[in-house]
């Protein structure tokens, strides 16, 4: 653990109009759960981000937390610990580099420039992002900053965070993730198993199901007058009716029977190999 | 440390397939996963592990009860070094050591792994899963399916293996007479335990949050209706399969025969052996020394029946997935049938 004072210089930052922010789920995440593991007495935690960084934005992928005290007039963060993990890290995924740090909570304290000063010598323009997880607004108020400096210089100088938008990135598996997760949280006791095949085309079309009711009641209530027209939603609505494909009787219909065909010999071929396989297994063993 | 005692309710959703009803006779009844550690398992299979190789992870968790719960996990870096094992050894140990300074579980409960069109029954799955198994009791694999994931839903599974085989593997008997002794059939190599998904309440506000935020649409790949690559894809495989299947039986032929041929010369040199034997006595000579009649006729080694169990374990497991795909897409299709029935 070490300690540092406030007279390290100060690094500039980029223009006003900083890096956008892009944050994968899986960060959030990860910081949620450092949050419910901190220690006894500790009000927020902090750790590292890692992530990749283009022209104009920022990706952040993965993070981990580091140990860290904070008491009234001192922090002390645990730079060795930080050291190793991210080499660690590194060996698994080698292109993601420090991008900044995290922490919980709902403001930016004096300690945070600090801390921020410490990645300041491991990245360039760290990104310096906050969770409130204490839900002190109701909300959970995810936001970046960028460090300016600000004041006189050669007098009284001083660090400012400026804000960035934040945006959230999925991937499609993520995508797919994210909503088995959310489903989790309509169920009491917070756990949901993993559905079967059949049940998931079901749930898919449920919603669907769902999307198209919505839809009817806006048209029903614009028909009957209750709510206004909208030109730009008649256009979606134009082209949603005609996304069904016009296909002649006779050529869906061999469309369709050509499909079931094929799906129904593969479903034969593999109910056939089951057979022979086990067939095989009680021969070999008489 | 959030503390995680409820007790298990039937989930709202019907569980995965398994054996209804089935009381495994393991110390692990139900699995208990948090949502960070599906995320993390998806970020590590798309960053890391394009095409078919497949990436690995430890699992950290602990038991409550009957219930393995996997609270996190961390992946492992690629074997691509020389010194692979030793950086491995060395790599877990201190990210255990370190994510314990965290508060986070650092007890080892198994390992995860990414598959590729669903091929993951092999002899080194086999061999890493019975030395975890070995030494933690209620450790299990997952198996992360990714381009399934991609089709619209998570595919995840967790196996473990049955006792039966961790006798088996224990004596490294795999001759037919072991297997035929433990009346192992591929059916009973893996058994699949149910997994149930937890998220603490303030990863569900997360949730919340950012299906709030968050404006891109629902892409419902899950009523996507071609089929035809991934079936062309799985059933290539099949077939790859059934090839090595029908070389094994081959051999496994070839084999008895040359038992039973060789059974057959052992019984004529032995009636030659007595006619000689008893002209000579006629003769008034002293008969032939016996000879030992084994060490003439060596018996031929017998192929070992392991590889054909992975094999049929593993043809299972291909046609179950294409009938799990297969009966979607039946589903799927009717429902465009009835789509195109409202139409005209």
């Amino acid at each position: 653990m070490s300690r540092w004072s406030n007279s390290e210089p100060l690094r500039s930052s980029m223009s006003v109009y900083g890096p956008v922010v892009k944050i994968h789920p899986v960060v959030l995440a990860s910081i949620g759960d450092s949050y419910e593991r901190r220690n006894e007495g500790a009000s927020r935690v902090i750790g590292t981000l890692l992530g990749t960084i283009d022209k104009h934005s920022v990706e952040v992928t993965n993070c981990f937390s580091v140990p860290h005290n904070e008491s009234e007039d001192e922090v002390a963060v645990d730079m060795e610990f930080a050291k190793n993990m991210y080499e660690l890290h590194k060996r698994v995924s080698p292109s993601e580099v420090i991008v900044g740090w995290y922490a919980t909570g709902f403001e930016i304290t004096e300690h945070s420039v600090l801390i921020h000063e410490y990645y300041s010598r491991e990245a360039t323009n760290p990104i310096h992002l906050t969770m409130d997880t204490a839900l002190q607004s109701g909300k959970m108020n995810i936001r970046a900053y960028l460090s300016a400096q600000m004041g006189v210089l050669g007098k009284t100088v001083g660090v400012m965070f400026t804000p960035l938008s934040v945006k959230y990135k999925y991937y499609d598996t993520e995508r797919i993730g994210i909503d088995l997760l959310e489903r989790t949280r309509d169920a009491p006791n917070t756990t949901n198993g993993l559905t079967s095949d059949l049940c998931q085309v079901g749930g898919a079309a449920g919603r669907v199901q769902d999307m198209l009711a919505t839809v009817l009641t806006y048209i029903e209530d614009v028909l009957s007058g209750k709510q206004t027209a909208d030109n730009s939603v008649g256009r979606y609505l134009m082209d949603l009716v005609n996304k069904v494909p016009k296909i002649t009787a006779e050529d869906f219909e061999t469309m369709l029977n050509s499909n079931i065909n094929d799906l129904l010999m593969v479903t034969y071929l593999s109910n056939l190999t089951q057979a022979q396989i086990a067939l095989n297994e009680k021969i070999v063993v008489l | 440390m959030a503390t995680r005692k409820e007790t298990p309710s039937t989930p709202t959703a019907p569980m995965a397939s398994t054996s209804p009803g089935a009381t495994l006779d393991s110390p692990v009844k139900q699995i208990q996963i948090e949502g960070l550690v599906v995320l993390k398992m998806i970020k590590h299979y798309q960053e890391e592990g394009q095409g078919s190789e497949v990436v690995q992870g430890v699992l950290l968790g602990l038991v409550v009860e009957d219930r393995l719960e996997i609270t996190n996990c961390f992946p492992f870096p690629q074997h691509t070094e020389d010194d692979a094992d030793f950086d491995e050894v060395q790599y877990q140990m201190e990210m255990m050591r370190s994510l314990r300074h965290v508060n986070i579980d650092h007890l080892h409960v198994g390992w995860y792994q990414s598959t590729y069109y669903g091929s993951f029954v092999s002899r080194a799955l086999l061999d890493s899963q019975f030395s975890y198994q070995h030494a933690i009791e209620e450790s299990v694999v997952l198996i992360y399916d990714p381009i399934k994931t991609a089709r619209g839903s998570l595919s995840l599974k967790a196996y473990r293996l049955t006792p039966k085989l961790m006798e088996i593997c224990k004596e490294k008997d795999f001759s037919a007479e072991g297997l035929k002794k433990a009346l192992i059939g591929f059916e009973h190599m893996f058994e699949e335990v149910p997994i149930v998904i937890k998220n603490s309440h303030l990863i569900n506000v997360l949730m919340w949050e950012l299906e709030e935020k968050c404006t891109v649409a629902d892409k419902h790949e899950l009523l996507n209706l071609s089929s035809s690559n991934h079936l062309e894809k799985s059933l290539q495989l099949l077939m790859d399969r059934v090839d090595d299947m029908s070389q094994d039986i081959v051999k496994y032929n070839t084999y008895s025969r040359n038992l039973s041929k060789q059974q057959q010369q052992k019984h004529q040199y032995i009636q030659r052996r007595q006619q000689e034997n008893a002209q000579r006595q006629t003769r008034g000579e002293t008969p032939l020394p016996e000879e030992d009649v084994s060490k003439m006729f060596k018996p031929p080694q017998p192929p070992p029946r392991m590889d054909t169990l992975l094999i049929a374990g593993q043809i299972n497991n291909y046609c179950q997935n294409v009938k799990e795909f297969t009966s979607q897409n039946l589903g799927k299709l009717f429902m465009a049938e009835a789509l195109q029935g409202h139409n005209s």
